[in-house]
């Protein structure tokens, strides 16, 4: 039930900030309310999160169509609580922002903000495939509206260019859902048990790696990252990429075991590909947004490469860097999202010394980049070694691909840490631009110090997110769980 | 003394009470004085199609048994009252959404040739013989041709009618042709027995097949058959276009599904292939040429042929999954339908001009209600979640895919991503604008009135697109005592 009640919670405040008509400041902090009931909701039921269990906790199963056999089922395993509760901390943190901004048309706007978030919790505790898609394309409507109306300049181009993406990869994966699935007589991923067919493996990775993306998918990134508004690319790039951690994970690792070990070299290759890619560019981009971005391409290509390494040691990484990750590149589009209300701009070149008189900004920007860089004793250090040392039982050549695309983070996060913090003032940095100071600090300091904590104790994660701390066996005993003997 | 049938008034009522509206909304627009004829007609248009979906329920509550009407010249059966059922819904919404027209001829004439229309529809889903299908063709054809050219002042809509008059008589002469072939070939007129009929290995037998299918894929406008579409639907009042769009789709393919599997049962290698053919061609004509659209009537007329094709290929799966799949189907794509041409009326009424794409701009700021119903209608034309049009193209694809033709799964899929650049254009259009240019169309005469009505059939239609998502297995329940009316 609990679950249901986390996705409906952001559903049911969206309908509210729609039909109620408030003024602005009542609109937000309802929209505000319904993040932080959200919050409270999935704090509290962290007490009674039994990680250790072989069971869904929190599930909800009804038949909603059964001519198909497809219900509506939800339920959480430690590492979908996890995601969950990314969701939950960046949506919160992204609202704050967009109510601190004072966007225009306030009730549209919160109402697909927190649309959004609640068809994010859908996407992770969904336990049926079709109710997996429905949420998966879900979050597509209010991410295009909120990128193509409070967006950038270029907002329109970006917002077409994502959901032609998006979807593109996801009718593929519908078209592999409706194979599996009907072949199957169910949707269900308790019941659905394995398929060994190509082409419905191929269905579902290409949704997903548009949706992380991978190398060759990734045209759409550059473009929705920068035109969207910060709070809107902080949950883009943090929570929405994670969408694709989630379905490899749980779809296609446990259900296509047969296809996942004939392609497994080809998408290690793309991951690490990505991962080296992804930084290269992230070193040449002129602004600040740009490099974030690229950086967030690159650690999605590191979380893959561990998802297909597929040891225990590796999964366990994958998703405590998926969280870390998230919360880092969120924080860090926000704080991009400050420096461009200060500055007007997040080019480089008119940017620079913009630590001298702002301390609070200065450090968060470097604590957020020591992340970003992986310093050893961050948790993005406990994530980033987990997976490499899981990949290396794949083959040395990926674990050194990664050690050295480690190496091009420190270089494309010192060099945006100087070129905004250090250097000459920059033309469009004004000498009294101000300080993070107020209200504005709490958009960015929990996700810091949930990030300390996890850096203190990652196992915190990496060893609740699947029963048993055996991660490989657990996923891949999925397929047969609930199947009759 | 002559012995008269039996008559089973109850199966006839239906179609019997829209007759019924039909004359009285005539006799009111002579006998009622010139300015009350339109709330006249309204209100009896209103209560004459609340009527007829009401008796529609009954008799389909009552028929769990298909039984003949006047030996086998119609058929009374859940699949025709069902149908009956939301043809009378359309009316109803399509009443409600004309009561604002502006339109001061032929306002009762409007109201009377629509119910006429819609009882031709109800009376052709019902057919049991070719005989009774080609006179309810003719019969709601004729009125739906009036109709088009309602619009006197209009070069567009009189062009629009005289096309679809040249265009679907063509049609109509095939479809005539093609059952006197079969005529000819089994000496049978009865849907059940020609199946029984000896014969059919008949070449004679094969293009009588062929050329009703033909006729029929005009009246639905399936592609290569659709070529009047475009124009007739952009040309016709609005309203029209959305009585055409939603109710003929399911005449005509309801009757196509019934035909098909109680006549031609034997013959299913044949028909399959020819309908999943029209499907394809369908979807790649409808889809391809809708991109190119900026006046949204012919970008939706477009978008009706493109789901011509995927209501065909339910058809094309011939299995019962594909019968409760395009009844199904129907409901969402009717909803939506009405609702995106009603929005379209609307904003039509307010500028005094057709409604293109860049006329919609900022519809859905100025108007949020019918914006956001807008928006969901296309959305659910396009198969997103959280709308009817998605569950229905799961279930088409499903069925199909059952029926072993993944390939059409595929192109299905294929057609459905491109459909999204249209669609998504019109959500662009409504909510988005380029830079900071300011809307280059303004409301011609100030603000007009709000109009309940309209927005009443919106909402309805809003409320249909979208709680058909959340409450679909009523609905494929109802759909499954539907098609267990014929043999599938």
């Amino acid at each position: 039930m609990l679950t249901t009640l986390m996705i409906a919670v952001p559903f049911v405040g969206a309908l509210l900030v729609w039909v109620l008509p408030l003024s602005r400041e009542s609109t937000s902090g309802l929209a505000l309310i319904a993040a932080l009931a959200e919050a409270g909701l999935w704090l509290g039921s962290i007490r009674n999160f039994e990680f250790g269990s072989d069971a869904q906790q929190y599930s909800t199963s009804r038949e909603w169509f059964d001519e198909l056999g497809i219900s509506y089922a939800v339920g959480l395993y430690g590492f979908q609580y996890w995601l969950v509760g990314l969701t939950i901390v960046v949506g919160a943190c992204a609202i704050g922002y967009g109510s601190w901004v004072g966007r225009e048309r306030p009730r549209a706007y919160f109402g697909l903000m927190l649309f959004l978030v609640g068809a994010l919790v859908g996407v992770f505790a969904s336990q049926d495939l079709i109710l997996f898609y429905v949420f998966f394309e879900a979050m597509l409507i209010p991410i295009y509206v909120l990128v193509g109306v409070w967006g950038g300049p270029a907002r329109i181009k970006a917002t077409v260019t994502f959901v032609l993406y998006t979807m593109a990869g996801s009718l593929l994966m519908l078209a592999s859902i409706v194979a599996f699935g009907i072949s199957q007589g169910t949707f269900l991923l308790s019941d659905i048990g394995t398929s060994s067919n190509d082409w419905v493996f191929l269905g579902f990775l290409a949704a997903f790696a548009v949706k992380a993306p991978l190398l060759p998918f990734h045209g759409w990134l550059r473009a929705a990252y920068t035109e969207a508004p910060p709070e809107v690319a902080a949950i883009l790039s943090g929570v929405v990429s994670k969408a694709a951690v989630f379905g490899l994970v749980w779809i296609v690792l446990p259900h296509f075991p047969e296809p996942v070990e004939d392609f497994r070299e080809v998408v290690l290759v793309l991951a690490a590909a990505t991962l080296v890619y992804g930084a290269v560019l992230a070193f040449r981009q002129p602004d600040a947004r740009g490099v974030i971005a690229y950086s967030s391409m690159s650690q999605m290509g590191l979380i893959v490469l561990g998802i297909f390494a597929s040891s225990d040691l590796a999964l366990d990484g994958a998703v405590l860097h998926s969280v870390s990750h998230g919360l880092v590149s969120a924080g860090m589009f926000l704080l991009a999202g400050m420096i461009e209300t200060r500055a007007g701009t997040g080019v480089f070149s008119l940017l620079g010394g913009m630590a001298k008189g702002r301390p609070v900004l200065a450090t968060l920007v470097m604590t957020l980049g020591m992340f970003t860089l992986a310093v050893p004793g961050s948790s993005n250090f406990a994530g980033e070694f987990a997976i490499l040392a899981g990949v290396f039982t794949r083959g040395w050549g990926y674990a050194a691909v990664g050690a050295a695309a480690i190496v091009l983070a420190a270089l494309y996060t010192l060099r945006l840490i100087s070129a905004v913090l250090h250097e000459r003032r920059g033309e469009a940095v004004r000498e009294d631009a101000p300080d993070i100071v107020g209200n504005e600090l709490w958009l960015v300091v929990p996700l810091v110090a949930i990030l300390a904590v996890l850096s203190a104790w990652p196992a915190a994660i990496s060893e609740r997110s699947f029963p048993g701390d055996a991660p490989a066996s657990f996923i891949g005993g999925q397929a047969g769980v609930g199947l009759e003997p | 003394m002559i012995d008269t049938p039996s008559v089973d008034w109850l199966a006839l009522s239906p179609a019997l009470a829209l007759l019924g509206l039909s004359a009285v909304t005539l006799l009111g627009a002579v006998i009622v004085p010139r300015a009350a004829v339109r709330p006249f007609s309204v209100l009896v248009s209103v209560g004459g199609f609340v009527t007829s979906a009401v008796l529609g329920m009954v008799v389909f509550h009552r028929s769990s048994e298909a039984s003949q009407v006047v030996v086998e010249s119609m058929v009374r059966d859940r699949l025709g009252a069902g149908a009956a059922v939301v043809i009378a819904l359309v009316g109803l919404a399509i009443v409600l959404a004309s009561a604002g027209d502006r339109r001061r001829d032929h306002v009762g004439e409007y109201y009377s040739l629509l119910a006429a229309a819609a009882a031709g529809m109800v009376f052709f889903v019902s057919a049991g013989n070719l005989m009774t299908m080609f006179l309810a063709l003719e019969w709601f054809s004729i009125s739906l041709y009036v109709l088009c050219a309602l619009d006197t002042h209009r070069r567009e809509s009189l062009e629009a009618g005289l096309k679809y008059l040249i265009v679907g008589s063509f049609g109509s002469g095939i479809l005539l042709f093609g059952c006197a072939l079969v005529y000819g070939a089994t000496g049978e007129l009865g849907f059940a027995s020609i199946q029984q009929a000896t014969g059919a290995d008949d070449p004679l037998f094969v293009t009588g097949l062929a050329m009703i299918l033909a006729g029929l894929g005009f009246k639905v406008s399936a592609a290569p058959f659709h070529m009047w579409t475009p124009d007739v639907y952009q040309g016709a009042p609005t309203t029209v276009t959305a009585f055409m769009a939603a109710a003929t789709k399911v005449a005509g393919l309801v009757l196509m599904l019934r035909l098909l599997v109680t006549a031609f049962p034997e013959q299913d290698e044949i028909w399959t292939i020819a309908v999943a053919a029209l499907a394809v061609a369908s979807l790649a004509i409808g889809n391809l040429a809708a991109i190119a659209q900026r006046d949204v009537k012919r970008m939706l007329a477009y978008s009706s042929i493109s789901h011509a094709g995927f209501l065909l290929i339910a058809i094309a799966a011939n299995n019962r999954e594909g019968g409760e799949a395009l009844l199904y189907y129907l409901v969402p794509y009717v909803a939506a339908t009405v609702g995106a041409f009603a929005v379209v009326a609307a904003r039509e009424r307010e500028l005094g001009r057709a409604v293109t794409l860049e006329r919609l701009e900022g519809l859905g700021w100025e108007r949020p209600f019918l914006g956001v119903a807008m928006w969901a209608f296309v959305l659910s034309m396009a198969g997103f979640p959280l709308t009817g049009g998605f569950l229905g193209k799961l279930f088409v694809f499903s069925a199909v895919y059952e029926a072993g033709w993944w390939w059409l799964v595929v192109i299905g899929v294929l057609a459905t991503a491109l459909s999204l650049a249209y669609y998504l254009n019109i959500v662009r259009a409504l909510f988005m604008r380029q830079g900071d240019v300011p809307a280059t169309v303004v409301a011609a005469g100030g603000s007009p009135p709000r109009d309940l009505l309209l927005d009443t059939a919106v909402a309805g239609a809003f409320a249909v697109t979208i709680g058909s998502f959340f409450a679909v297995q009523p609905i494929v329940d109802l759909a499954r005592d539907a098609v267990g009316s014929i043999p599938l």
